[in-house]
């Protein structure tokens, strides 16, 4: 670049011969020279923000084709992991206490067709309506032929019927995979289980969802892939659970009854190794929820959690135990159980009359409910509501699953003192076996309340105190005896040292009152009595016993066999040998000088 | 001196993309060897669970039931009963040994003693 110099000499010498200022000339050159500097300064900063905005062009553009990319791209699995990374994300299998299979996976396939790409629709339907009976060739001719480009035929396929619709050889005929649920057991369990069904479905996958039982109350659970496959293990034994059913089926069969549920509870731990409820169903093909009718009739309801039934005599060891723990009365107390026991209109009756004066023990042996409201008329409204509340007879049990939630008790309106006096022998207050079974099973550790649990647990769970050891283990006597001396005569057992109270309800009418032939009848027993293992309580729904000359409805001729027959099946698979019992020592009391 | 240089950056970019080039490569047929592994592995884990939920079906207590019900001229399996548990005390000791005879009575002569004996 050439410099022009701002005094050229040329034009200096030149302006003075004219006279002229030369500096005129300088300022002129200075004025020049600026003005160059300043184009070159504007040009340098104009291509800088260019190059600038350029840049920005390019990584904004490059950030928006990227999100452009992941949002339409289908998703795909990342194939570099780390090693032992898990392959297969599926629902989590559930298993018995011994790792036994309840519930799995199985890969199906279901069938969609996409009419544009059919080639021989009039075929194809007539095909398919040969492998799958159900299907109407015509009205699938129709769909094929129709506007729509897209229709689901079958949800699940077996491999034999993939493989005839593969021969079909119709490009329109499309599969996708499916992954299907499947209980190997059958009906076994089915209440627990309870069920799975399809949530959001697309073409090459579907949700598995669980629709009730444990499948619904730990569907999270199932379906996270945290929990890296690991199966859910149930507190339940598949061959008790097997041999359970058997018996009460049996049970229900002979006591013509027209329901029946029985629970099994381990009572240090509160797990739950066997409950059945029938009638029952396959959770393989779960039959539509009744929408009319009793919800009761339906083989969906589950009598154990959400049957809600007054349970009759069983409920009056609470109140002797509670009599018993404040200190009002020991087991030899004498009670007056002069009847008919009158409050204000209301008049309460034994079942037979056993003279006008009992000891404690021998009002749960007889079960009276005269002696049992006189010993709740001691204990109180306010007393026996706490006592019930802390062994958890007024709330849900808390069990797992879904149906447990609608189990809530019933409670009388107004508790009031005449309330006290039925609830203590069981009437006023509804509540489900599973209650009860928690209940017995406060009594049966040596006073401690339990939560009753499906799941499998690794030691006792003992909860707070609510019994002295003493009074518990008076009234385990009391329960022992009820069998060796009392109603439940036919629960004794060889070997096992059965403990139980009977309990035979009337089942209340819809429209108010109780029906005279329509009994609840229970048994709900400890077993064995002087070192209890596990509680049984087993419950019909409407028995009647017609060997006899006359139909006996009552817990002691009906659910008492039944339960004695399932102990004998059950305890030995359960690994608890026949033992003898240990005799009382009747004269040694502990004295002091 | 830089005509050096330059020949030899050139020739390290032509070695470094001539190695980026094989590596590539050789990730590739990683990740698809990787692939195919995980889709034997997949395959495997859908068998197993087959395989698993069709013993559990085999298995089902009625079925077995009914096995041995059928089969109960051959195997006479019944339920477990109370009476079957047993004390140690009721297994009856193996028999003694019988002991080793250590003074032997010879008694194939005593025909000819006794005989011996009796004669005159």
């Amino acid at each position: 670049m050439i410099r022009t110099p701002l005094r050229p000499l040329a034009r200096i010498l030149d302006a003075r011969q004219k006279g002229e200022n030369p500096d005129a000339i300088e300022r002129e050159n200075i004025r020049i020279r600026h003005e160059q500097m300043r184009d070159q300064a504007r040009q340098r900063a104009e291509g800088r923000l260019l190059v600038l905005g350029l840049f920005f062009v390019v990584a904004f553009g490059v950030v928006g084709l990227r999100m452009g990319i992941l949002a339409t791209a289908e998703p795909m699995e990342p194939r570099v992991e780390a090693p032992g990374a898990r392959i297969h994300a599926s629902r989590a299998d559930i298993v018995d206490r011994h790792g036994r299979l309840l519930a799995t996976n199985f890969e199906t396939h279901s069938l969609y067709a996409q009419p544009p790409l059919m080639i021989d629709a009039a075929h194809a339907a007539e095909q398919l309506a040969g492998i799958f009976p159900d299907l109407d060739a015509k009205e699938l001719l129709e769909d094929f032929t129709g506007t729509r480009k897209f229709i689901w035929i079958k949800r699940k396929i077996s491999p034999e019927q993939m493989q005839a619709v593969h021969e079909i050889g119709d490009p329109g005929l499309l599969f996708g995979s499916r992954d299907m649920r499947l209980y190997p057991n059958g009906r076994l369990a089915a209440h627990v289980l309870g069920g799975a069904s399809y949530g959001r479905e697309g073409v090459h996958a579907a949700e598995v969802i669980g629709v009730a039982g444990v499948e619904k109350y730990f569907d999270d659970h199932l379906r996270d892939p945290a929990n890296g496959n690991q199966p859910l293990e149930l507190s339940l034994d598949l061959t008790v659970q097997a041999a359970a059913e058997r018996v009460l089926a049996g049970g229900m069969m002979l006591m013509n009854a027209k329901g029946a549920t029985s629970i099994l509870m381990d009572v240090q731990t509160g797990e739950v190794v066997s409950v059945v409820s029938l009638p029952t169903f396959d959770p393989n093909d779960r039959p539509r929820p009744a929408t009319s009718g009793d919800p009761s009739d339906s083989p969906l309801f589950n009598r154990s959690v959400q049957g809600v039934y007054e349970l009759g005599s069983t409920f009056k060891i609470f109140t002797a135990a509670q009599a018993m723990e404040l200190g009002l009365v020991n087991p030899g107390t004498v009670i007056d159980t002069k009847g008919p026991l009158r409050w204000g209109k209301f008049r309460i009756r034994d079942f037979r009359h056993y003279g006008n004066a009992m000891t404690v023990s021998k009002i749960i042996e007889k079960s009276s409910n005269i002696g049992t409201a006189r010993l709740a008329q001691q204990i109180g409204v306010e007393r026996q509501r706490a006592f019930l509340d802390e062994l958890g007879m007024l709330e849900t049990t808390g069990f797992e699953i879904v149906e447990a939630a609608t189990g809530k008790p019933l409670l009388p309106r107004k508790w009031s003192e005449l309330s006290t006096m039925t609830i203590s022998y069981g009437h006023g207050l509804s509540t489900s076996p599973m209650h009860l079974a928690a209940g017995y099973a406060a009594i049966a550790n040596g006073g401690f309340k339990v939560q009753p649990t499906i799941l499998k647990q690794d030691g006792p769970r003992l909860g707070a105190r609510v019994l002295s050891a003493e009074t518990a283990r008076a009234s385990r006597k009391m329960l022992r005896r009820v069998v060796t001396d009392g109603s439940a005569s036919f629960g004794e057992v060889a070997g096992y040292a059965v403990g139980g109270k009977t309990g035979t309800a009337d089942k209340p009418r819809p429209q108010g009152g109780y029906y005279d032939e329509k009994v609840i009848a229970t048994f709900a027993s400890i077993f064995p009595a002087h070192d209890p293992k596990y509680v049984l309580i087993v419950t019909l729904d409407e028995p009647v016993d017609t060997i006899g000359d006359e139909p006996r409805r009552t817990a002691g001729w009906t659910a008492v066999p039944v339960a004695a027959e399932m102990i004998k099946r059950v305890a030995p698979l359960l690994g608890l040998r026949p033992t003898v019992e240990p005799v009382e020592l009747t004269d040694i009391k502990l004295t002091k000088n | 001196m830089r005509t050096v240089l330059y020949v030899l950056t050139t020739l390290g970019v032509i070695g470094l993309a001539f190695w980026a080039y094989r590596e590539n490569y050789a990730t590739q047929a990683a990740l698809a060897e990787t692939r195919d592994l995980r889709q034997q592995i997949r395959a495997a884990h859908e068998r197993l669970a087959v395989l698993r939920a069709e013993w559990a079906y085999l298995n089902r207590p009625d079925r077995l039931r009914d096995l041995a019900e059928i089969n109960f001229d051959r195997l006479g399996l019944l339920e477990l009963h109370p009476e079957q548990f047993g004390l140690v005390g009721q297994v009856a000791y193996p028999p003694d040994p019988i002991l080793p005879i250590t003074n032997p009575v010879d008694v194939s002569h005593l025909q000819d003693e006794s005989e011996e004996e009796t004669r005159p």
